[in-house]
This record gives structure tokens, C-alpha cells and sequence, in this order.
């Protein structure tokens, strides 16, 4: 198959591919990110997470229009504010939900996953009522058009770039906020040991809220990244959660670290496999292949040791 | 918590069986036009899944997202022999290569796979039917309990497995219909399907498997097993202690509710003429725990209740306000978690059942045998 290219084009094919692999890489750290801190911290399955990300991706929608229509001269920078208005608008709404639904339900954990289910149908419903059922598309500022010629055979994205430094500079926030702030501190204690934690004067009710809100809050973040790369449907989230779930659950649950390992090692496992097969058969296989492994390793790649 | 009698059925079980009963051998066949009986048929396939929710679920707090993968296994068996039958070389004469299935004629290939041939036996079907989806219960069930995952790992990965079933069977279009299922199905045994005759016969052929199915069902709650399951569900650890083998009663529960997942999804190809990856993924799935929910996570009999009541609901709804039905099928897991955890039968036993034994005793006061037997 491979004996009608040269070998200069054949690395450059290569290199190409490298290169979707990091961006899908890219992807699954966006989405993960939230997740691994709801799921991973708290041990709350938000089966909503998809949707979350939507919702982000729909204020980068409006932030777009918006700008183009009244300041036209400040379109090439709308995105910076859409980000933050995205974690700002996904964040409210997880504590929100926090605050009706999940903190009823902690000590249920099968029932949460229920009820954001329903959530996630609501959500769904909501958007496909407010921005129609078709997905929509925001415009891309000039500056992150086109491509950047390394050589003359290997050219990147430019919004591909964008993707992975955002994901590169959002794991560095949380890595921040989990492991130097006081709130991740909190967190931590609060997930080694509840009640302690409790004992030892921390505010346990508004440390989940706001941990709740703050991994929607990435979700949003996540969501509004996406839209520089595709578009956004109202039921384009539910096609992420088996996903982001995996590439948590995979990582091992509790460890930041294993999450983008996990997240690298499942992207490019799929995107080298997507080279020699068909696209279906190679996220089958890569699938199968986490889903096997967690079978032998339910605790995950990094394992965070905890005394139960 | 109430004193559960070691009797298989109580007087109390033996009502609500007959009212199940009545209703589905006697009101809905006299009251429904074929067309609607035959959907109705179609619900209490669901039920088949349900009922097997309740066991793992509700007795024995096992979640799986993964039902959908048994159903569809179930009714894919199924398919295959109705679809090899349909597909006669007589039949299928204009194809380039007539006696395979139109889909693989569609598809460039030449020749039945091999895993296709065993199908054109009616036993062998039956067999598999049943064996395919325990089997894979079984590998699934052993490689996670016995390494006691569970909880909500279990019900990402048997999710994940839904998913990775429904992309595979999409994927392999030549092999399994792709996204279209296995579709135009005609006769069983020369005996044409898609007639009302027939589809009132297979009505029944359903209510009457249905039943055997509750009363499997209400044999392993009332048994030794139920009891156990019961106890591994709140206290896990103390049920290994006492020297159970835990994870083999999680799997033979796990393996039952998939044997019954695919008994309905065989039924379900028969009423309704086809099979397709929409009944296998993760959205079907989830949808038929809720019919358990609502049901009654813990009632055999809320199960039927609950698939009936929300599939009608879902019909009667998508008809009419089709944006709505999102909406209010949302708010159902919602309230069904935060307000009924144990759905129509919880309101039933709580709320409706001990006014309506307050009547009946105000009616015949000197009685006092009119109190329930618990």
C-alpha cells in the first residue's frame, strides 16, 4: 500500500497523521478535563457532561453573531470572551444543578446517573427548541484560518494549533487549581476523606458546588474549543459521553495525570489504526481494546491510592 | 421493612398476576384494533428487559447500561433466520448473486459468511437466541465481578459496550444490514408475519412467554438466591463473609436478565418486521432501565406497568407534541429518582393500596380476616 509514495511524502503522511492524532488528542483532554474532576473528585457520574460542553459551544455561537453584528472591529478577539462567558454560563448552571439535583443524591451514585440523564434529554430539548434542530456553525476569525507550511509537503492547521495550546493552557489551570490552590486542597481532602474533612472546618457543601460548577464550567470551555473545529448540534454532546467517560475511567479515576495519558494513549491508538482500517472499525477496536483492559485493570492506569 | 413470606406466590401476588393477566390476555385484545395491539405487543417486549432490570437492578444492584446489547442480540438471531428465509433463491433472482440477503447483494458481496449458515436452522436459531447473549453475559459478567467491579463502573463499561456494538453493526454493513438492520422480514416457516391474524397470534404467543418470564422472575426473588441478592445489594461484604461466592450469584442474575432481554428482543423482531442498531445502543438502553424505574425498581409486576405506561405515553406524546415528549420523558428520570424512587408500585403500596383496604374494611367492619396478608 505503501510503494506508490516516495519516502519524503510517506513521512509527510505520517507526520500529518501525528498531527490529527495530537488534535483528537487535543479533544479528549478538553472533554475529559471536567469529567475528571466531577467524576474523578467528587465520584458524581454526570451523564449531562456532553451537554455542558454544548452549552458552551452555543455562547461562543451567540458571542460570534453578536460581535459581528455590532463590533465588527473587535471580531478577531470575540473568541477570548466567549471563552470566558462560556465557563462563566456552563459553570452557573452546575451549580444550579448542584444545587436541585446532585447534592440530594450523593449517596446514590446508579441514581445520579439517572437523573442527569434526564437532565441531559432537557438540555437537548431546550437547545433544539432555542437554535433549532440543524447544527450552526460560528465564523472563525481570519487569523485562525488557513494553514502553516512547515515544509513543503507538511502543512498544519491553524485552528488545530489553537486547540492544542487551549488544551495544553486549560490542563495547566486545573493542574493550578487541583494541586497549588486552596480550594484544590480542599477537594482533595474532601475526596480522601469526607468526613474528616468535615471535622477539620472545611465547608463540605459549598467545596462540591463549587467543584461541581467549576468542571461544567471546563465542559463549557471544552465546548466553545470545539466550535473552532466543528460544528455544534443539539444533540452533539451525547456522542462524546462513552468517550470522555473512558478516557476518564481509563486514566483511573482521582489522577490527573493518568487522564491525558489516557487521553494520549487513546487518540493515537485510534488515529494510527483509522490509517489502516476504516474509521468505524478502528474506534471499535480501540473501544474494545479500553474496555478489555479495564477489565483486567478496573482500577485504571494511575491508580491514586487511598485508604478507604 | 416487611416480613417477606417464603410462599411462591402470596394472596397478594396472585391478584396482581391475575390483574396482569386479564389485562393482557382479555382487555387489550378486546378493546385494541390490530394495529394497536400489535404495538402494544410490541411494549411488552420491552418488558421482557425490564423485568430482567428489576432482578439485576432493583434486587440486586447491578446497573446495566448495556441491555439494549442482549435485546438486540436476541432479535438479531432472530432476524438472521427470518431474513435467510426471505431471501430464497427464488426470491431474490434479480440480484447478482441471488439466494443471500438483499443487503449483501448491496454491498458487493458474493457469498453467505460462515457465521451467517448455521442460521438457516430454525433450532439452531431458538438456541442462539438464548445462548449468543448469555454467553456474552456470561464473559462480561465473570471478567468484571469476579474482580469485584461494580456500581457505576460497571454501568459505564456495559455503556461503552452498547456503544461499541452499535458502531461495529453499522460499520459492517455487508455483514449486518448497517444502519437500516435487517429489514423486510416475511414468513416464519411459510407461515406469513405480517398479516393481523398473524400478529395477534404472535400477540399472545409474547403475552404468554411474558409470563413464564414473571414467573422465573418471581420464583428466584421468593427463592434462597433472591433473598441473597438482596443482601449482597446493601451489605456486600458481610454476604462474602458469611463464605458466599458474591460474584457468582451476580453473574447467574446478570446472565438471567440477559437471557430475558433477548427473549424480548426475538419477540420484538416477529411483531415488528425488523432489527436495527436503534434498539442496541446506549439511548435504548438507558430508556429501558427507566421503564423499570418507573415501574418500580423492586415490582416484577410495576416492571409491565411501567414499560406499558411509558411507552404509551411516548407514542401518545411523540403524535401529538413530538418537542415535548424530550422534555417530559427528562423530567420522568428526573422526578422518578428524586420523588418515587420505587415508582407506581412504591405509590401504589404506600399511598393508594392502604386507603383502598381502609374502604373495604369500613365497608365489611366485622370482618377481620379482610387485613392483608403480608
Amino acid at each position: 500500500m505503501f510503494s506508490e509514495y516516495t519516502a519524503s511524502e510517506l513521512g509527510a503522511i505520517f507526520a500529518m497523521q501525528g498531527f490529527a492524532g495530537l488534535i483528537l488528542f487535543s479533544v479528549f483532554v478538553l472533554m475529559a478535563l471536567g469529567l475528571a474532576i466531577i467524576f474523578g473528585q467528587m465520584g458524581v457520574i454526570n451523564m449531562a457532561h456532553g451537554e455542558f460542553m454544548i452549552l458552551g459551544a452555543y455562547v461562543t455561537y451567540l458571542v460570534s453573531n453578536l460581535f459581528g453584528d455590532l463590533m465588527p472591529a473587535l471580531f478577531s478577539g470575540y473568541f477570548f470572551v466567549a471563552m470566558i462567558l462560556a465557563f462563566l454560563a456552563a459553570g452557573a448552571l452546575g451549580m444550579f444543578v448542584e444545587w436541585a439535583l446532585i447534592r440530594h443524591l450523593y449517596k446514590r451514585p446508579l441514581d445520579t446517573l439517572l437523573a442527569t440523564w434526564g437532565l441531559s434529554l432537557i438540555l437537548q430539548q431546550l437547545y433544539r427548541s432555542i437554535f433549532g434542530a440543524r447544527e450552526v456553525g460560528v465564523t472563525i476569525p481570519d487569523w485562525m484560518m488557513g494553514s502553516l507550511p512547515l515544509t513543503d509537503l507538511i502543512e498544519v492547521p491553524i485552528n488545530g494549533i489553537f486547540v492544542m495550546v487551549l488544551a495544553v493552557g486549560i490542563s495547566a489551570g486545573v493542574y493550578v487549581m487541583m494541586y497549588r490552590s486552596r480550594w484544590g486542597q480542599q477537594v482533595r481532602a474532601i475526596n480522601n476523606n469526607r468526613q474528616m474533612a468535615d471535622a477539620v472546618g472545611i465547608n463540605t457543601a459549598l467545596t462540591d458546588r463549587m467543584t461541581f460548577g467549576i468542571g461544567c464550567g471546563v465542559a463549557g470551555v471544552a465546548g466553545s474549543a470545539f466550535t473552532m473545529i466543528g460544528s455544534t448540534g443539539p444533540t452533539a454532546g451525547q456522542q462524546y459521553i462513552v468517550d470522555t467517560f473512558l478516557v476518564v475511567v481509563f486514566g483511573g479515576a482521582g489522577s490527573l495525570l493518568g487522564t491525558i495519558a489516557s487521553a494520549f494513549s487513546i487518540s493515537q491508538a485510534q488515529s494510527i489504526m483509522e490509517f489502516f482500517l476504516s474509521g468505524s472499525m478502528a474506534k471499535v477496536l480501540t473501544l474494545l481494546t479500553v474496555v478489555g483492559i479495564l477489565m483486567l485493570r478496573p482500577q485504571g492506569l494511575f491508580a491514586l491510592k487511598l485508604r478507604k | 421493612m416487611k416480613s417477606h413470606s417464603h410462599a411462591f406466590l402470596s394472596p397478594r401476588d396472585m391478584i396482581g398476576f391475575a390483574l396482569l393477566a386479564a389485562m393482557i390476555f382479555v382487555v387489550f385484545p378486546l378493546l385494541l384494533e390490530p394495529f394497536r395491539l400489535n404495538l402494544f405487543g410490541k411494549y411488552l417486549t420491552y418488558a421482557f428487559v425490564a423485568v430482567g432490570l428489576v432482578l439485576c437492578w432493583g434486587v440486586g444492584g447491578i446497573l446495566s447500561l448495556g441491555q439494549g446489547v442482549f435485546f438486540g442480540l436476541g432479535g438479531y438471531c432472530m432476524a438472521m433466520f427470518l431474513k435467510l428465509e426471505a431471501s430464497s433463491p427464488e426470491n431474490t433472482a434479480i440480484q447478482s448473486t441471488p439466494g443471500i440477503p438483499d443487503f449483501m447483494d448491496w454491498n458487493q458481496l458474493s457469498a453467505l459468511p460462515w457465521w451467517w449458515e448455521p442460521f438457516n436452522s430454525f433450532a439452531f436459531t431458538l438456541i442462539a437466541v438464548i445462548a449468543v447473549p448469555v454467553v456474552f453475559s456470561y464473559i462480561i459478567g465473570v471478567a468484571m465481578f469476579r474482580r469485584r467491579v461494580g456500581g457505576v463502573y460497571f454501568a459505564i463499561i456495559t455503556q461503552a459496550i452498547a456503544a461499541i456494538l452499535t458502531i461495529l453493526i453499522i460499520g459492517q454493513q455487508g455483514f449486518t444490514g448497517g444502519v437500516n438492520g435487517i429489514t423486510d422480514l416475511r414468513t416464519l416457516h411459510g407461515w406469513d408475519i405480517r398479516t393481523d391474524a398473524a400478529k395477534t397470534t404472535l400477540y399472545f404467543v409474547n403475552g404468554v412467554l411474558l409470563f413464564a418470564v414473571l414467573l422465573a422472575a418471581q420464583f428466584v426473588r421468593r427463592s434462597k438466591l433472591g433473598r441473597l441478592l438482596i443482601a449482597m445489594r446493601d451489605q456486600e461484604d458481610r454476604v462474602r463473609f458469611s463464605g458466599y461466592d458474591v460474584a457468582n450469584f451476580k453473574i447467574f442474575v446478570f446472565c438471567l436478565g440477559a437471557a430475558f432481554a433477548a427473549i424480548g428482543g426475538a419477540m420484538f423482531t416477529l411483531q415488528v418486521g425488523f432489527m436495527s442498531p436503534s434498539f442496541v445502543g446506549i439511548v435504548p438502553s438507558i430508556e429501558m432501565v427507566i421503564f423499570a424505574a418507573v415501574g418500580g425498581r423492586l415490582s416484577i409486576l410495576g416492571a409491565v406497568w411501567g414499560t406499558l405506561l411509558v411507552n404509551w405515553a411516548k407514542t401518545s406524546f411523540s403524535e401529538s407534541f413530538p418537542e415535548l415528549w424530550l422534555l417530559g420523558l427528562g423530567a420522568l428520570f428526573i422526578a422518578v429518582v428524586m420523588a418515587f424512587p420505587n415508582g407506581l408500585a412504591g405509590v401504589w403500596a404506600e399511598k393508594i393500596e392502604p386507603r383502598l383496604l381502609k374502604l373495604t374494611r369500613r365497608g365489611d367492619k366485622p370482618l377481620p380476616n379482610a387485613t392483608p396478608a403480608e
